[in-house]
């Protein structure tokens, strides 16, 4: 295949922050070492909490269920190394939500580790035999096996995976965007693992009835399209290469860009009959069906000026930040924020006792030179926020109705449409938090509705 | 450790300020500056350093009365002077520029609530101040002078001359237009300078593409209709290069805090300052029209801002009957 030549595709505005992958695009994946200690919180996904299923001072394996589902949308949570419980705990996540953790101290002996967790992992033979696998009970299990969006949202999977006949799936999209700067995680898994993420992917589409697989993947990765094309040989999966620009992995930019389809707003992609799913997600799905593993550990990158050894790693649910960093040999002086996630959506964190969620995709460190130090002006009224909102929003007027409480301007401009992905505060000359101000905006007008 | 916290994102573009606008609009605005000062001398140095400094000045002593953190850091304000400067004939008495100033910036901005507030663009507002207050100090005759230092400045100005079919004739041709060999207000004689810099700003995403564009398609069109019923003397290119129609369009007209926000807003108002110059130049006293056009266009775009609510893609949200 000529991909050198492949149309490029994209959806209408958005931003080019800087891309800054240099510091981990070339760091395979590791296994994180088994942390002394892990802190699984029974809410990492979106939907309601999960409930404790096991008692304090049980011994656990790796893998072994320890909270149940708390609803629809929701999900099992498992013990991500093998040792004994502790007491409940309750932690603060980066979201600002407090949750209720599981804490297990590690045992010396550790089925799952080192080379034979990578190997499992991301090694060995992915081949599947879809015949001998019932579509419908796909969603069940993933259901069981506790898998969620890895993408950073941890939409539950088994929501995406269910048929449905009224609203039938026609095309299943695999998200290898990665459009956030920074973060590698899902370039480094594409590169080491591509078998893994087609087996993820025929499997989505046997449980969905998807006729069409497309793997979309930003054109600041060529080498990841390329081990995808190989591992594709002359199977019917397509690869789609997107022009790089932010946001092209959300959902909505995603299934426009690869598509042309309008998500409605307040809706899903299945909305339009199509299921989006994250590389990673896929990758699990694998693993869960070919390796009977449920989600219990993640590829999470640790990057930034400000760490002094830019990492992929994978990591145990619940491992905390401190853990990875110093792993990664830690922080720098110059240190100015710890997101966890990308720079664009992920949330500052003070605690570095906070444990590594299913969402979380990334540990940014930025240094001084990365934030603009600048006061906030007043708003110029360029309209360049207008200029490069991908939904075609109003923020200057969103978030001056947000300060003035004003509820029915912020319901006139569509508050509930914003993805939050920031595209307008990146850009916005008088440096006013937008986005801020916006989520600001969706509290008040939820509270006028009460 | 000292780890801030913040909202996302937590990136923002470092090349984009408030003040780096500003400072864009006024590299934009050298070749222009420099043709001024080759065609009118120190006058137009004169001018401008007035200008700059009576702004600077009102600004400064405005927010220190009104208790506001007092810097001219942002550079809007010395911009109002630079814009008001290059649109004032080159024999304006000095008393001019400074009451023009103050004015631009006391009741064109700082009333309002200062930067971003204000609807009205301040250089214009001080502009038809001085326009209204000293008529006759500022009237056609202003620009001609016999014993001028340059040949140029001893000509009636282009849109002057056009008015009349006996001295049509005496309008200068395209090239003289062009490099601005010819008489006019300080900044708006080189057509060749003023693009120059605008595409610049266009190009920078400083300035919206859609206002010059709307100006320019606005009065071009009505332009060579009124050319074809024989309602002006000169073509609808002589138009479009004569007088400040350019150096409103891309300088005066892209001012972001008194132009609407959203693209169709932008288009809409640019297309309707330059049917208003046509409509000004051709039908009213008036032989320029740009001031008049960009101040009437100025007090509709709140509604402007309103009409052309875009539809978010995916359309507008559902609200739920009982949420
Ligand atoms: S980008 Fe910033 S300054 Fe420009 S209109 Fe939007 S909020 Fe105002
Ligand atoms: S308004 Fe919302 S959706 Fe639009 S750019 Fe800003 S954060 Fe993104």
């Amino acid at each position: 295949m000529q991909l050198k030549n492949l149309p490029r595709f994209t959806f209408k505005k958005g931003i080019h922050p800087p891309e800054c992958k240099s510091f981990s695009e070339h760091q395979a994946i590791e296994v994180l070492p088994t942390p002394d200690i892990v802190r699984i919180p029974l809410l990492q996904h979106i939907g309601a909490p999960s409930k404790v299923s096991i008692k304090p001072r049980a011994e656990v394996a790796v893998g072994d269920k320890i909270a149940d589902s708390g609803g629809f949308i929701s999900a099992p949570v498992h013990a991500s190394v093998s040792g004994k419980t502790a007491r409940e705990g309750v932690i603060t996540l980066p979201n600002g939500r407090r949750v209720t953790t599981v804490p297990i101290k590690a045992s010396e002996e550790q089925p799952l580790e080192g080379d034979t967790l990578k190997e499992a992992f991301l090694g060995g033979d992915w081949s599947i035999n879809l015949d001998e696998i019932d579509p419908t009970s796909l969603s069940t299990a993933c259901s069981e096996a506790g898998i969620v969006g890895m993408g950073g949202a941890a939409f539950p999977t088994h929501v995406k995976l269910m048929r449905n006949e009224e609203r039938p799936v026609t095309d299943l999209l695999i998200n290898g965007c990665e459009c956030e700067p920074f973060l590698t995680a899902d370039h480094r898994l594409m590169l080491e693992s591509p078998a893994s993420i087609l087996a993820g992917a025929k499997l989505a589409a046997h449980a969905t009835g998807a006729e069409n697989i497309t793997i979309c993947i930003e054109e600041n990765k060529m080498d990841a399209v390329q081990a995808l094309a190989d591992a594709i040989g002359d199977e019917n999966i397509q690869i789609k290469v997107m022009l790089s620009k932010y946001p092209q992995g959300g959902e909505k930019s995603l299934v426009m860009a690869a598509l042309g389809k309008a998500v409605p707003t307040g809706g899903l992609p299945l909305d339009v009959g199509v299921v989006v799913m994250n590389v990673g997600t896929a990758s699990s799905l694998a693993r869960m069906v070919l390796r009977q593993m449920p989600l219990t550990h993640r590829i999470v990158t640790v990057t930034g000026a400000g760490i002094e050894n830019p990492k992929n790693l994978i990591v145990p649910i619940g491992t905390p930040f401190q853990t990875v960093i110093d792993y990664c040999g830690g922080i720098k002086d110059n240190v100015s924020r710890i997101i966890a996630g990308g720079p664009m959506m992920g949330f500052s964190v003070t605690d570095l006792e906070i444990p590594v969620t299913k969402g979380t995709s990334g540990i940014t460190v930025l240094t001084h030179d990365d934030i603009k130090q600048a006061n906030t002006t007043a708003c110029v009224r360029c309209g360049m926020c207008v200029d490069t909102c991908p939904l075609d929003l109003v923020p200057t007027k969103l978030a001056l109705a947000a300060r003035h409480k004003s509820i029915d301007t912020l319901k006139q401009y569509s508050v509930d449409a914003c993805m939050e992905c920031g595209c307008c505060a990146y850009q916005c000359p008088a440096n006013i938090p937008l986005v801020q101000l916006i989520r600001t905006g969706k509290i008040l007008k939820k509270m006028s509705n009460n | 450790m000292n780890v801030s916290v913040a909202s996302s994102p937590h990136f923002s573009n470092m090349k984009q300020g408030t003040r780096q606008m500003m400072v864009d609009v006024i590299l934009a605005l050298i070749p222009t500056i420099a043709v001024s000062v080759w065609i009118f001398g120190w006058y137009s140095i004169l001018h401008i350093g007035i200008c700059v400094l009576t702004c600077s000045l009102t600004e400064l002593v405005w927010k220190k009365l009104a208790g506001m953190p007092a810097s001219v850091s942002d550079a809007s304000g010395p911009l109002t002077g630079v814009i008001l400067a290059l649109s004032l004939p080159w024999s304006a008495p000095i008393y001019v520029s400074v009451l023009g100033s103050i004015f631009a910036i006391a009741i064109g901005k700082m009333i309002f609530g200062g930067l971003g507030m204000n609807l009205f663009n301040p250089a214009m507002v001080g502009r038809a101040f001085v326009m209204l207050s000293f008529a006759g100090a500022l009237g056609a005759s202003a620009y001609v002078y016999d014993g001028a230092p340059a040949d140029a400045l001893t000509q009636a100005t282009p849109l002057t001359v056009a008015r009349d079919v006996a001295t049509a004739q005496e309008f200068p041709g395209l090239w003289p237009l062009l490099i601005g060999k010819t008489n006019g207000s300080l900044g708006e004689t080189s057509s060749l300078a003023i693009l120059l810099g605008g595409i610049f700003l266009c190009v920078r995403r400083t300035a919206a593409w859609q206002i010059p564009t709307g100006v320019v398609l606005g009065a071009v069109i009505p332009a060579a209709f009124f050319e074809l019923l024989g309602f002006t003397a000169i073509t609808a290119f002589d138009h479009l290069f004569a007088g400040s129609l350019l150096f409103g369009a891309f300088f005066i007209a892209t001012d972001p805090v008194s132009s609407p926000i959203t693209p169709k807003g932008k288009w809409i108002f640019g297309v309707g300052i330059g049917i208003l110059i046509m409509i000004l130049r051709t039908f009213s006293s008036y032989p320029e029209g740009v001031m008049f056009a960009v101040l009437l266009m100025n007090s509709v775009v709140p509604l402007l801002n309103r009409w052309t609510i875009p539809t978010p893609v995916g359309g507008s949200f559902p609200e739920k009957p009982n949420a």
